[in-house]
Formats: C-alpha cells, structure tokens, sequence
C-alpha cells in the first residue's frame, strides 16, 4: 500500500515537473502493443522450454536421490535383520553346546557314580563275606575251646589236689567232685 | 522518467500493429534466454549430491513445489510447470532490473496487468473446467442469511473482478516506486554535491540490498496470490 502511494506521488511529481514528453511512460497507450507481444512470446516460450525441458530434468536428479536413499535404507534394514538372523543363530548354537556340555559332564558323572557304588558294593559284600566266615570260626574255636576248659580244668585241679594232698586222686574223683 | 522509457530498437509491424522489438522486448527475451541457461548450466552433472549452483536450482524448484503442496494441494500439482514459470520469469525481470543502465520489464503496468489478467482468465478456466457450473458458487458464501445474499453476492463478484487489478498493481507499483525512489536520491546525491552528497549515497547503498529483497519479494507474493487463486479453482474453498 505505501509502495502504491509513493508511487502514485512519484507519479505525480513527474506529471507536475513536466519530465518526458506526454508524462509516465507507462501510461502511453503507444507502447502496449509491442509489450504485449513480446510479453506473450517471450512468455509461451519460456513456459515450453521449462515445463518440456527444465523441470523434468530436475524432478528426475531429485526421484533419483530419493530412489537412491530409499534403496540404501532398505538396504540398511535387510543387513541388519541378516546381523540379527545370524546372532541369533550363534546365540542358539552357544546354548546348544552349553547344554550338551553339560549333559555329556552329568553322563559321565552318572556313569563313575554308578561304577563307584557297583564297587563299593562288591566290595562290601566281600568283606561281610569274609567277615561272617571270620565270625564263623571264631564261634568254632570259641566252642571247642570251651569244650576243652573242663578238662584242662580237671587236670589242673587233679594236679593241683595231686601236690596238695600229696597222694594220686583219680581224674575221675576230681570231676565230679568239680560238677 | 527516463528510466521507464521505452526504446524501439527494430521496429516491426504485424498486421497493422506494431510489435516493435524495444528496450522492454530485450530484457524479456534476456530472462528467457538466461533463466533455462542457468537451470542446464546448474543441473549439468545431475550430482547425486548437489553442489552449490545445482542446490539453487533444486531448491527453487522444491520452493515452488511446496508452495502449490502447501496452499493448492496434491491436486495443483497440475499446474506446477505454469506457475514456475510465472515466479522465474517475474523474478529474472524483477532482478534484471536491478542492474545499472537496465530496464525494469515489471515496472510497467501493462506487463503486469496482463501477466494477472493471464492468471486470472487462466484461473476461472480452470474453475469452470473442474467444477462446472457450479464454479459460480464461489460467489454465494455458505452460512449466509438469506436477505443478506445479494449484497454479499455483489460484493464477492466485485472482488472477484477486482483482483487482476490488485494482482498486477502490487508489482508494478512497488518495482516503479523502488526505481524512481533511486532516481531520486540518486539526484540528490549529485545535486548536494561532494560535501552533502555522501549521506544519501550511503542510503542508496543499504536502499539497493533493501531492492534486491523487494525484487525477491514481490515475485514470491505474485506466485503466492497465483497459488491462492488457483486453490479456488482446483478445491472451491468453503467460506
């Protein structure tokens, strides 16, 4: 608005001073006819080279790069889903081999665990074996050396009643003398 | 006003009229020539990453892109070519004038008006081309009372009328206005002589970057006043 005031006073000191021959060039119906034309021509040109020429060449530059960073994302997002594939699969492999570890490791202490006690078993039964047949004869021995005590009892006692008394007594007296 | 002057260099004459190649026709053909020399020029090695140039000229393309995205929509895409065109070429004239001993082609009303009056037929076209009759709704407001349509029927077609005018003084009076405001203190400069002189030269320096943003400017507000009234045609706002 104040540009179309300071024109319009521009305007009218121009007219006022007398400056150009029939005042404002701009208002001299003279010189619309070759502005008009030229105007159109220069105009319809410009629109055909830009719209036929111009404007494609840069939307296609400009849908390339788009193209272009499209492409590089997905390409980002494909390698990072093979980054995560191929973890995953290490991760599951690393499991797999910590668990068969550790199922091999309970194999074989399962396997001493039972020799062991297979082992000791025999062994046991061994010695109680052994040790029942010790107490066997022991138990023998026992009962043959009690049987024996009564006649090394008798003995002693006839030779001890023998040298007390001083006269020979009868094994015979002295047990049933002892009974 | 000798800056405004228009110069017959060839004269011609075509069918009676005359289409004489002026001063006025030069620069035209000059933003013509040099606008699509500066896209091949620019987009040359087709970078995937731009430099400098090229960036300029994806930028403005996108600018313009945006701009129709922005107030027309998907739809206005249509038409992106033409109003491209509009803003460079406004922009080049508008820039070319900024040069010493050019010519400003905007600086003269009846380019521009006719620049408008192309926008505004090319417009309604559209309107009635999309919408058919019923284009002429635009002018009856929804929510309106009844008794009050016909003063606000009158009103809305005026302002319909009125815009090529709007359209096409905003240019040409803020371009004319910038150049003759240089000429003035520019008169100034030489009239005050070597002693007062430097103040309104320092003036016309700071006035001259203050031009170059105007020349920027006012292309920017014409394509958007295009773009506005192509959102009309294309959508038929409810208002």
């Amino acid at each position: 608005m104040i540009a179309a005031v300071s024109a319009l006073v521009v305007a009218a000191a121009a007219a006022a001073h007398g400056e150009g021959s029939s005042g404002l060039p701009q208002l001299n119906p003279a010189n619309f006819a070759p502005q008009l034309f030229w105007l159109a021509v220069s105009f319809v040109i410009l629109y055909l080279i830009l719209s036929r020429s111009t404007l494609p060449r840069i939307g296609e530059v400009l849908e390339e790069r788009r193209d272009r960073v499209q492409r590089d994302l997905d390409a980002a997002e494909r390698f990072k889903g093979e980054t995560d594939s191929a973890l995953a699969a290490y991760e599951k492999a690393l499991a797999d081999a910590r668990q068969k570890a550790s199922s091999m490791a309970k194999d074989v202490r399962d396997r001493l665990a039972a020799d062991t006690e297979a082992e000791r078993n025999r062994v046991e039964s061994e010695l109680a074996a052994e040790i029942s047949e010790a107490e066997a004869r022991i138990a023998a021995t026992k009962s043959k050396a009690l049987a024996s005590v009564d006649d090394i009892a008798a003995e002693t006692a006839t030779a001890v009643v023998g040298k007390l008394l001083g006269e020979d007594v009868s094994p015979a007296e002295v047990k049933n003398a002892l009974q | 006003m000798e800056q405004f002057e228009i110069k017959r260099i060839i004269p011609l004459e075509l069918f009676g009229w005359d289409i004489s190649f002026t001063n006025a026709s030069l620069f035209m053909v000059l933003a013509v020539v040099l606008i699509p020399l500066f896209y091949l020029f620019a987009m040359n090695r087709r970078a995937l990453v731009p430099g400098r140039l090229q960036s300029i000229a994806e930028l403005s393309y996108e600018f313009i892109a945006n701009m129709i995205k922005d107030l027309v929509g998907e739809k206005g895409m249509k038409y992106f070519p033409w109003v491209f065109t509009i803003f460079m070429f406004v922009l080049a004239l508008n820039l070319l004038g900024m040069l010493p001993y050019s010519f400003t082609v905007t600086s003269h009303i009846i380019v521009t008006f006719a620049l408008a009056a192309m926008v505004w037929i090319g417009v309604t076209a559209i309107g009635f081309a999309n919408h058919g009759p019923k284009f002429l709704k635009l002018f009856v407001p929804s929510g309106v009372p009844f008794w009050l349509l016909p003063v606000i029927v009158i009103i809305e077609v005026i302002s319909y009328l009125i815009r090529p005018i709007s359209h096409s003084v905003r240019l040409f009076a803020n371009m004319m206005a910038g150049h003759a405001m240089f000429k003035v203190f520019a008169g100034f400069v030489v009239g005050m002589g070597l002693l007062g002189g430097w103040a309104p030269l320092v003036f016309l320096v700071g006035f001259t970057g203050f031009e170059i943003v105007v020349a920027f400017l006012q292309a920017f507000i014409f394509t958007v006043l295009t773009c506005i009234y192509l959102n009309d045609a294309v959508n038929m706002h409810e208002h």
